[in-house]
């Protein structure tokens, strides 16, 4: 999706994981996408840059739906979809 | 009138809240101008970090339990009954025994525990150690083990993030010690990319678990469990076998928060600077019971109270709540059964673990006898 469309969205929740450590921006992605229901947009906002890559590797390995990144000043916007039941 | 502070919940955050409150706030108590009430559904204050030690017959049961009524400020009301019903619009708290408490602020501390069922198997073919009789199962089945393959699996949330690293290296030398080491096939599991979501922590697995022979499976996060195939399989894709799976399940929060309407799952929608509620301005939430994205910890509740307590203070005296939480969490890391790093961070400060030594790991057997004095509200 282009970053116009992206900020069109409106997520069914939004993690900010700026500043946390621990457990990390992956792992509170991957909570919020087993308890969300199928069709949910998640937007993850996170201040490591290795999450704009992390996280779409992982949606591709479990065949959910990464839409998009918009990078923003020392964080990303990371949009996923819950396309099916896991 | 007397302002009523409610705190649902007698853990290490509710505990410390309402006694610091309590010494805090001492002459308006005296004078009843502020009343304070903890709602427990337990009369007893369990020390859930020693079970890591239980587990290994380092401690007993005695040894980790307090009645909650004797670590309590004289001064605060506790109440044994579940609160069943919060009613944020009516400021009201709705305990089973049917008594109905108004407050004017509320603290949520309801905390978190294990919920194995949310895994189909998992409940049926794990063992953890998060609670008291599953931690006393798990130690017989280790203690009857002649060797075979150990798999340990990670769900999402949990607490004590540290733990699932600190009991691989306890096993470790454990074995060792009972002269099987070389009978055991132990696999560490975790969702993510790397050993632990602090990437230095994970760095540190990372050079260390090698030494300890433990094998990795990064990108695991449970899917199912077969019990008769005695195979746990991932998200991702990879299966595999176990003759004991130690698993930290994923955690649910309290289920009055769900049956309340005040967070999915039970988790709290909270504000990370504040800790109020989001929306309210009358409802504080510490600890495992917030939404968030930091470490469930009871040094994450300890800190949080010191910034709730002030806030709280501060709003009865002055009308103000200028009080910040910056995001600290302190935890001890056993690295063996002799020794023990520990990691300090905060929003803005990585933690940077320092090398292993013994005097750290006599440092946390120390705590692990003096904790009383945290919800004391003295340490």
């Amino acid at each position: 999706m282009t970053e116009e469309e992206l900020k069109q969205l409106k997520p069914a929740v939004t993690v900010d994981a700026r500043g946390t450590y621990c457990p990390g921006p992956l792992m509170e992605l991957i909570k919020e996408v087993r308890q969300q229901p199928v069709g949910s947009v998640i937007e993850l906002i996170s201040g490591d840059a290795g999450s704009a890559k992390d996280v779409p590797e992982w949606l591709n390995k479990v065949k959910q739906e990464f839409l998009g990144v918009i990078p923003g000043d020392g964080f990303w916007r990371i949009f996923a979809k819950k396309v099916k039941d896991m | 009138m007397s302002k009523r502070v409610v705190i649902v919940g007698g853990g290490v955050g509710g505990t410390i809240i309402a006694n610091l409150l309590a010494k805090k706030m001492r002459p308006e108590l005296k004078k009843g101008e502020v009343v304070i009430d903890v709602i427990s559904d337990k009369p007893e204050h369990f020390y859930q970090p020693g079970l890591l030690y239980m587990l290994f017959g380092l401690k007993h049961h005695d040894e980790l339990v307090r009645n909650e009524k004797d670590l309590l400020d004289p001064m605060v009301e506790l109440h044994l009954h579940p609160a069943v019903k919060i009613d944020k619009d009516k400021n009201e708290v709705h305990l089973k025994n049917g008594v109905v408490m108004k407050y004017d602020i509320l603290v949520l501390a309801t905390g978190s525990r294990p919920a194995p069922d949310m895994i189909p198997g998992l409940k049926e073919g794990g063992n953890w150690f998060y609670e008291l009789d599953a931690c006393m199962k798990l130690r017989h089945e280790l203690v009857n083990f002649k060797g075979g393959k150990i798999v340990l699996t990670i769900g999402l949330p949990h607490k004590c993030p540290v733990a699932p690293l600190e009991v691989s290296y306890m096993l470790d030398e454990w074995f060792r010690q009972r002269g099987i080491r070389d009978k055991v096939d132990y696999t560490y599991t975790y969702p993510i990319g790397r050993l632990h979501g602090l990437e230095p922590v994970a760095n540190f697995a990372a050079k260390t678990f090698p030494k300890h022979g433990i094998n990795t499976e990064t990108l695991f996060n449970m899917k199912e469990v077969d019990v008769n195939k005695k195979t746990v399989t991932s998200l991702e894709g990879v299966s595999l076998k176990y003759d004991i799976l130690i698993t930290i399940p994923p955690h649910k929060g309290a289920q009055v928060i769900e049956d309340s309407g005040l967070g999915q799952n039970g988790f709290v929608p909270t504000d990370k600077f504040t800790l109020k509620m989001e929306g309210s301005n009358n409802i504080y939430v510490v600890g495992d019971t917030t939404n968030l994205p930091i470490s469930k910890a009871g040094s994450t509740a300890h800190f949080e109270s010191d910034v709730i307590v002030e806030n709280i203070a501060s709003e009865l005296r002055e009308g103000l709540t200028p009080f910040r939480y910056d995001g600290k969490v302190f935890c001890f890391i056993e690295t063996g059964m002799t020794k023990a790093t520990y990691i300090m961070f905060d929003y803005n400060t990585p933690p940077n673990p320092v090398a292993p030594s013994a005097l750290i790991h006599w440092f946390k057997l120390t705590y692990n006898k003096v904790y009383w004095l945290t919800p004391m509200g003295i340490l």
